[in-house]
């Protein structure tokens, strides 16, 4: 049999292990004979032990090659109460190991005598219980510890106990090759009963996909008929099962949670101070395999979704049995299963070979698994998802079905979990857009809403027009129903959709284009139409809102916050000039930040269009223009709520000035009686005329204006600056009909 | 429909069940040739979800035994995909009955003229979209999670609405049966408290066929305008009798001497 032949010859052995023992030892070595002799044995330990007694440092690594070498040249049975020299090296093994672990050639040695037989079964026990690696264990120790076991000199409880030495320090194995070549000789020891647990468990450590053989599974099956629903034979079962789905099948309960009797608690203690010291250079544990699978803990159809299927390997590749036939040797070839990706670099090892899970709705809940997709370019991947999420949402949506209402909260967590994929692959998915059109119509805008919202800002850009009946309408419809924080939420996640649709073009652009894509939504004209339109749309709902939530602080923050986000879109410029009209309530900084939103926006203007071609309509140049000639009228010129003839523009009769009572109403937006410059223009009074107590705004002009200006550069507002440098031709201090060019 | 060989034996085995239907996304990767191959792993796994824990070898199957088969003759087009039908077999335990197997569950795919649908697909996908079961829930779960798992499919139940509802009732009603006609009958559900009320009407099956000749103006043809003017023939008869206007209600259930149809999605072919 082969793992005779692995037994090495004891004799070669321990000629090889004096050789790298002599690398430290110290004092005088007799090459005696190789038999110990009792009494002889006891004064050579004498002298040495007085002889390292006297050294000064390093005495206990004398110990423990003494003990070493005491150990390797035990052949005789020797009872351990009367010997006072194998307690005493025993001892010191102990503690040695307990306090640092052993050397792999240290634990050679003594996994050796241990399963020799020469020794009682209590020192076995003993050496066993105390074989803790410092590091590693060499793989050819445990080889042949294991021959010993084919001798049958050790009794059945030093077998035991050596099995789960082997299971709980499996990791520190360094090599396993010659262990899984040996597979067949542990399988042949399931049929003791005592040890059959402990060797399930060690052959769960050790299957591959290549050890499950139609007459092991035969061996298995009649095993459990024999012995019953062991734990432990259905844990290997469906581990055979997960390799080998075409060979058997097996359903676990679902109650079970511990399928192996826990090995390591012998050496547990000991392990973690090892792994702590060596700070993740020791192998991580391995984790099992088996999921302990998702509880369900109600009653639910059988088809339903919601908990999301586990990753499992395709079990439908019935070629695949034909391909191991033929597949090399070598085991690269193999593919690899999904169930034991758990690290990023497992995936970075086998992405070439990597199988995708037979249900694809299982790659939500693992990253691994959604980086691996965004590498593929396969439409049935996308097309399994699609139609699985279509569905899932669909017959899960708690306001189509009634049913379905008690289950709302794990509604929201699965659509918690859609949006935190969306956001990790940057992009939406087209089953989540047509359940949001279909089911917004019927949304009461309370269940669900922040999750539904946010699912809003990751619909993909199209056509506008398509969108409208089927998102702008409901929701406005549900905008202007409901409360202000609803519909500062809507506004917030308009944004974001603005911003996924700038994101996603901009990547676009990046990327070399596809002609197969759909041509509206990558050409440029495509994407402007749409931003342009939406922010239309969110210019007309936020107008509203204002007016019925009386120009609420809370909203403008919002919707000041959509315009920002336009920065980086080169055709912005549609303000709502509406919106001044509120300017006249706000507070400082409100005002300043919609300044600072316009003049940055004009900056982004005039980088991009030199970089971009775009065509715009004259008609858009027409209505910037008059918008820049309303803004520099309020600011500059004094001159605001004045001829201004855009239909959107705020020109106010007469009449309705009166009412509001404000005086000096043409001045009360330019650039020093603005409530939010207000500020800056008394300190600069105050720095300018430090005796005048009376503050007098119109001492600004002429020369002064001009320094007002500078002051308000350095106070740090350059965006108002480069507004007035950019649309503001000063040819004279009066004539301002130049003013509103567009530098191109 | 097609004029390919039917096999009058399994189609007839298909009449007089009660058939619960469900709707099934297009199967990822399934093929006709490993029919044998998949009634084998279904077979094991049957056996070891009745059994939970008990390790089951392909192959050998404890007393259960799964055969997928095609059903031919039933597609609507051409471009249909043939049907497949499942069944459940369970070996009778004593040895010396050399009796045949009891069929204790049955199921069938078919597809359903989606022409439209069938365009879009790519080839590794499999158009099968309408589900019949018949038989212990219990086994349509099994049944069901398997090729769920297997194909990566999912199946919804289908309702039938009251406008189907009524469009079969239509169309029923028009077909020519030889044998002894029992009669048509339409349930209507309304909602009360505290139990909702069931309105039961029935007509005699000439006098309904009448009533659809006189309505259904080209044969073989069948409009929505046709169909509503029947149902309103049928209600305002009603009415006029009770004095409840049926049109309020909702239509659950049809039942004609060829077939009958439950809204929740159950349906029976008698003929």
């Amino acid at each position: 049999m082969q793992q005779r032949e692995n037994a090495k010859n004891p004799k070669q052995a321990l000629q090889v292990r004096r050789s790298s023992l002599s690398a430290w030892q110290i004092g005088e070595r007799t090459a005696g004979p190789k038999t110990a002799d009792l009494k002889s044995a006891q004064k050579h330990e004498k002298g040495k032990q007085q002889s390292a007694s006297d050294r000064a440092g390093n005495s206990t690594q004398d110990h423990l090659e003494q003990a070493l070498t005491y150990f390797e040249r035990v052949k005789d049975y020797i009872p351990l109460k009367k010997n006072e020299v194998l307690q005493k090296h025993l001892a010191t093994v102990e503690s040695i190991a307990l306090q640092r672990g052993l050397s792999p050639e240290g634990l050679d040695v003594l996994l050796n005598v241990a399963l020799s037989g020469h020794l009682a079964d209590t020192v076995n026990t003993r050496i066993l219980k105390c074989l803790i690696p410092a590091s590693v264990i060499a793989e050819s120790s445990v080889v042949s510890a294991v021959s010993w076991l084919c001798v049958g000199k050790c009794s059945g409880s030093t077998q035991l106990l050596f099995l789960r030495w082997l299971i709980a320090m499996f990791d520190f194995i360094d090599h396993k090759e010659k262990l899984h070549a040996l597979y067949g000789f542990f399988f042949c020891s399931l049929q003791d009963e005592k040890l059959c647990p402990y060797v399930c468990h060690l052959l769960y450590l050790l299957t591959r996909r290549e050890s499950v053989k139609p007459f092991r599974v035969r061996r298995l099956v009649d095993l459990q008929a024999k012995m019953g629903m062991q734990p432990h034979l259905q844990a290997l079962l469906s581990l055979y099962k997960l390799f080998c789905p075409e060979l058997v099948s097996i359903t676990l309960p679902a109650k079970m949670k511990t399928y192996f009797k826990n090995s390591e608690s012998l050496w547990k203690a000991a392990i973690n101070t090892i792994r702590r010291r060596n700070q993740g250079t020791s192998p991580t544990s391995q984790q099992l395999i088996l999921g302990t699978g998702h509880p369900q803990s109600r009653k639910r159809k059988w088809n339903t979704q919601l908990i999301l299927p586990a990753c499992s390997t395709d079990a439908n590749n019935p070629t695949r049995s034909k391909e191991i036939n033929h597949a090399d040797i070598l085991s690269h070839s193999e593919s690899f299963p999904v169930e034991q990706l758990h690290t990023f670099s497992q995936l970075l090892q086998n992405i070439h070979r990597l199988e995708f899970p037979s249900q694809m709705g299982s790659v939500l809940r693992n990253s691994l698994l959604l980086h691996y997709i965004n590498c593929i370019k396969d439409e049935s991947i996308y097309l399994r998802l699609y139609y699985w999420m279509g569905q899932t949402l669909q017959e899960e949506c708690t306001w189509y079905k009634l049913d379905n209402q008690q289950y709302e909260e794990e509604f929201k967590d699965f659509l918690d979990i859609v949006y935190k994929t969306e956001c990790f692959l940057q992009e939406g998915f087209s089953s989540c857009e047509e359940f949001l059109y279909k089911s917004l119509p019927l949304w009461d805008g309370f269940c669900c809403r922040s999750q539904i919202l946010r699912l809003v800002s990751w619909i993909p850009l199209s056509s506008f027009s398509e969108m409208k009946p089927h998102l702008c309408e409901p929701l406005a419809q549900l905008f202007f129903t409901s409360s202000l924080y609803f519909k500062c939420s809507v506004l917030e996640s308009l944004k974001e959709l603005l911003q996924n649709w700038l994101n996603w073009h901009v990547m676009q652009l990046d990327v070399e284009s596809d002609p197969k894509i759909s041509p509206l939504n990558t050409t440029l004209s495509g994407l402007v139409n749409s931003v342009a339109e939406l922010i239309h749309f969110v210019g007309w709902i936020a107008t509203v809102a204002l007016h019925l939530e009386n120009n609420a602080t809370f909203l403008l923050y919002f919707i000041l916050d959509f315009y920002e986000t336009q920065h980086s879109c080169p055709s912005l410029v549609f303000i709502c000039v509406r919106i001044q009209r509120a300017l006249k309530s706000l507070p400082f900084v409100h005002s300043f930040r919609y300044r600072t939103n316009l003049v940055a926006a004009k900056e982004n203007e005039l980088i991009k269009k030199t970089i971009l071609q775009f065509k715009f309509s004259s008609q858009t140049y027409q209505e910037y223009n008059q918008y820049i000639m309303a803004m520099v009228g309020c600011l500059w010129t004094s001159s605001a709520f004045q001829k201004d003839i855009h239909p959107q523009g705020i020109r106010l009769d007469p009449e309705v000035l009166k009412k509001t009572r404000v005086q000096e109403v043409r001045n009360s937006f330019n650039i020093v009686h603005h409530p939010a410059l207000m500020g800056y223009a008394i300190l600069f009074l105050q720095q300018a005329w430090p005796e005048d107590k009376t503050l007098n705004f119109n001492l600004i002009k002429g020369r002064r204006w001009n320094w007002y200006l500078e002051y308000l550069y350095v106070q740090g507002l350059q965006g108002l600056k480069l507004f007035i440098e950019s649309s503001i031709n000063r040819v004279s201090q009066v004539s301002q009909t130049k003013s509103g060019n567009v530098q191109v | 429909s097609s004029t390919e060989n039917v096999d009058p034996q399994k189609i007839a085995f298909l009449l007089r069940k009660q058939w619960t239907l469900y709707s099934v996304t297009p199967m990822y990767k399934f093929s006709y040739g490993n029919l044998k191959e998949y009634s084998r792993l279904l077979s094991a796994f049957v056996a070891a979800e009745k059994q939970k824990g008990l390790a089951v070898e392909v192959g050998n199957d404890l007393g259960i035994k799964v055969t997928l088969s095609t059903l031919l003759g039933l597609k609507g087009t051409d471009q249909d995909q043939v049907a497949v039908l499942v069944q459940i077999a369970s070996r009778s335990q004593l040895p010396f009955e050399n009796a045949e197997n009891k069929v204790v569950w049955s199921g069938w795919f078919c597809c359903i003229s989606g022409d439209d649908l069938l365009e879009s697909v790519p080839e590794d996908f499999t158009c099968l979209s309408l589900f019949l079961a018949n038989g212990a829930e219990s086994y349509t779960a099994i049944v069901g999670s398997w090729f769920q798992k297997t194909f990566d499919c999912y199946f919804s139940r289908l309702t039938i609405s009251p406008l189907n509802l009524a469009w079969m009732a239509a169309m029923w009603t028009g077909c020519k049966v030889d044998s002894h006609m029992a009669a048509t009958e339409l349930v209507f559900s309304v909602p009360c408290i505290p139990q909702s009320l069931d309105i039961s009407y029935a007509i005699h099956s000439e006098d309904a066929k009448a009533l659809w000749d006189t309505v259904q103006k080209t044969p073989g043809e069948v409009t929505q305008e046709e169909v509503n003017l029947f149902m309103d023939c049928l209600y305002s008869h009603f009415h006029r009798h009770f004095k409840i206007h049926l049109s309020a209600t909702r239509l659950v259930k049809v039942s004609t001497s060829i077939a009958s149809a439950h809204c929740d999605g159950n349906i029976k072919v008698l003929d």
